[in-house]
């Protein structure tokens, strides 16, 4: 099915605009979907049933509370900079809609299956530091101000070792295709044969997308909501939904990396689609990121700087070092 | 911690208002701090935001007027409050309580103590960023309110005890709901270690955080399960007994360093002591009156001066009453543990990190309006 469908698209313009089109349309959906679903894990991890009143088990709570969102009054605090605190929730939503274009769902799902697709996914998410340490700022106020910078840290110490990680998966292929890499396992997944890259892969993208217990910029219990603690309305809303569709990526990443994409387990694809294989990893996934955050305390931010700076660079540095000697004998 | 990086640079220093609308002061405490990045140069905690009058109200009201107010200071351990004032005023006035009473009290005074704890518990994990212990605590917390709005009538500030007893009479629904709770909660104690004290984050948040030594809880008069923490088995409940808590056999649990896990591990042994406590009550539990027959309404106690120490959830306590041989009394002072509690903050906020004024803060467990009263 998907075949006819990507041969009607054709190629070049018409393909990535129709695309982009896709994307938008699922992203939103999915980032409220998530949402749901978040809530749902959270109710049901804490003994109540989360959601109820909206739609069939809640399911609609997220719609009805994004209306609400668009309709509440867009506050500046009078002493932001006004033009980077407008922009700042614009910027941050950017770069996750181009991380999909290179996003392999299936054999022949890839927008565009770029030779440097994985570099452009990591490129891109980078950016999102950026505005927030633009929103943080502009809001002139010393809790978003203080999220902004443990941010720009926090962002900077995790780079390293998840670029890393993923460097070792990228030595075994000889590749930065997505399409590429995930073909390569078709047998074995890379979480058996990088099962040490894989492990850093999920705790530094964990501590990427900002959630517990790495999600010190917007601690609530420390600094209230942290870099979006001035936005209001659906300028606060961008915020949270980027984040939920950061989460999609970074685990679409990591099912496409460690756990085999498309493709179901020691080449069995048990007669599902491989659209169906990659969704089902990366929900597992998302679900793992949502059972942390209810279940770990808060790590304080000094804490969090050593366990990257002192374990998980040293640890993939000498994993990148093992696989390179490997590598290179077989 | 390096001595350098505690050398302010003048002018890298920026104060940051904590509170009085914080999600974690619990309350309206503000604390100011000045900070040199997230690093805490000075803070000096601003109280008063909570402030009614209670003392001022105690001396225009009659003694019985007064008990209401009593379970409004410290909402949390609020019944522990009225017992203690009862004491009070039984002492003033040489009142005799029926022995049924007495143990009640004991009963219900030690269901809200450990209610006081668990909500401590919960509120000091979600303080450290984790969300769910707190939905659980208030799941066992809800029994016990459940069984103290069965005697008492109300959940929180419950007005129960009665000079010369206590309001009404407990029932056997409700001594089976408290040996039903306590094997509830002995139950529960596997989870919240497997998911709380065993956590390597957590572990790594609260140890050695927030140290407050035997010296400094001294000095500061620090008292409860935070001068507990610190190796001092100071508990007014074993060194001064009032009511009957000498005949049960009970220990006093102490910490050693003094840092915020052993605040915790102290306070969590207390609930299991509590359990004990409540056990031997109600295995003792004689039958009788459940108050004196003459009801106290309008009492005159004899002319003097009077202190009645006791031991609240969050430590020593006391009502200081002065009578001028009227119907009111003429001086009505009480002796807080929170106000010595939050003293030490200045001392023991110097030099932390942000996130760890909030461990530190959340973990001698303050309850303002009792500090403002």
């Amino acid at each position: 099915m998907t075949e006819t469908v990507v041969a009607a698209a054709g190629s070049g313009w018409l393909r990535i605009i129709i695309g982009l089109i896709v994307v938008l349309l699922f992203s939103q959906l999915n980032a409220l979907f998530l949402v749901w679903l978040e809530r749902k894990v959270a109710g049901h991890i804490q003994l109540r049933p989360g959601p109820m009143e909206v739609g069939p088990h809640g399911i609609l709570q997220t719609i009805a509370d994004g209306i609400k969102l668009v309709g509440k009054e867009l506050i500046t605090p009078r002493s932001a900079d006004r033009i980077l605190f407008v922009i700042a929730p614009v910027l941050v939503f950017m770069p996750v809609l181009v991380a999909f274009l290179v996003l392999p769902f299936d054999q022949h799902l890839i927008i565009r299956d770029m030779n440097v697709g994985l570099l452009l996914i990591f490129a891109f998410s980078t950016f999102s530091v950026l505005a927030i340490l633009l929103g943080g700022w502009a809001s002139n106020n010393k809790y978003a101000l203080l999220g902004a910078i443990r941010s720009v840290a926090q962002n900077v110490a995790y780079e390293i070792p998840l670029l890393l990680s993923v460097m070792s998966v990228v030595l075994m292929t000889h590749s930065f295709r997505f399409s590429e890499i995930v073909a390569a396992q078709h047998r074995f997944w890379f979480i058996f044969l990088q099962p040490v890259a894989g492990l850093i892969f999920f705790i530094a993208a964990t501590a990427e997308t900002n959630r517990a217990p790495f999600d010190i910029p917007e601690a609530e219990s420390e600094l209230i909501a942290g870099f979006h603690t001035e936005y209001s309305g659906m300028r606060f809303g961008l915020f949270f939904l980027a984040e939920y569709t950061n989460m999609f990526i970074v685990s679409a990443v990591a099912a496409s990396l460690f756990f085999g994409g498309w493709q179901g387990p020691f080449g069995f694809s048990l007669g599902l689609p491989g659209l169906v294989w990659f969704l089902i990893k990366v929900y597992i996934l998302l679900f793992v990121l949502m059972w942390f955050r209810w279940t770990f305390p808060r790590v304080r931010f000094d804490q969090l700087m050593n366990f990257s700076w002192k374990v998980m660079i040293p640890l993939s540095l000498a994993n990148l070092l093992v696989t390179a000697v490997v590598v290179k004998l077989i | 911690m390096d001595e350098q990086l505690l050398e302010p640079v003048r002018e890298n220093i920026y104060q940051l208002n904590l509170g009085p609308q914080h999600p974690s002061t619990h309350g309206v405490l503000r604390v100011l701090l000045k900070l040199d990045g997230e690093y805490i140069v000075e803070a000096e905690p601003v109280i008063g935001y909570g402030h009614r009058g209670h003392e001022k109200m105690g001396e225009n009201h009659t003694y019985l007027q007064f008990m209401p107010n009593t379970s409004r200071m410290d909402y949390l351990s609020g019944l522990i409050y009225n017992h203690g004032y009862c004491l009070a005023v039984e002492k003033m006035c040489g009142i005799e309580v029926p022995e049924r009473a007495r143990y009640i009290r004991v009963i219900c005074a030690e269901l809200n103590r450990i209610s006081s704890h668990l909500l401590w518990f919960g509120t000091y994990v979600m303080d450290l960023g984790g969300f769910t212990p707190f939905l659980y605590c208030f799941d066992d917390r809800e029994q016990i309110l459940d069984l103290l709005d069965g005697v008492s009538g109300s959940r929180l500030t419950y007005s129960y005890c009665r000079f010369g007893g206590v309001n009404r009479d407990v029932d056997d629904a409700f001594v089976a709901g408290a040996r039903r709770f306590i094997a509830r909660l002995r139950s529960r104690w596997v989870d919240y270690h497997n998911l709380v004290t065993k956590n390597v984050i957590f572990i790594h948040r609260v140890r050695d955080v927030g140290i407050i030594d035997r010296d400094l809880a001294l000095r500061f008069g620090v008292t409860g399960p935070n001068l507990r923490a610190a190796g001092v088995a100071y508990d007014l409940r074993k060194i001064e007994p009032y009511e009957v808590y000498d005949r049960f056999d009970f220990e006093v649990p102490i910490g050693g360093k003094g840092d915020a896990q052993d605040r915790y591990h102290v306070r969590l042994a207390e609930m299991e002591q509590s359990c004990r406590i409540i056990e031997q009550a109600i295995e003792a539990l004689p039958a009788g009156r459940f108050r004196n027959e003459y009801r106290y309404q309008h009492v005159t106690p004899p002319k003097g001066d009077y202190y009645l120490g006791f031991e609240s959830a969050r430590g020593a306590t006391g009502y200081y009453l002065v009578s001028d041989g009227s119907r009111y009394p003429y001086r009505c002072h009480i002796r807080v543990p929170s106000f010595g509690n939050l003293q030490v903050l200045t001392e023991v906020l110097k030099g932390t990190m942000v996130a760890d004024a909030i461990s530190i803060l959340g973990s001698v467990d303050l309850v303002i309006p009792e500090i403002d009263r």
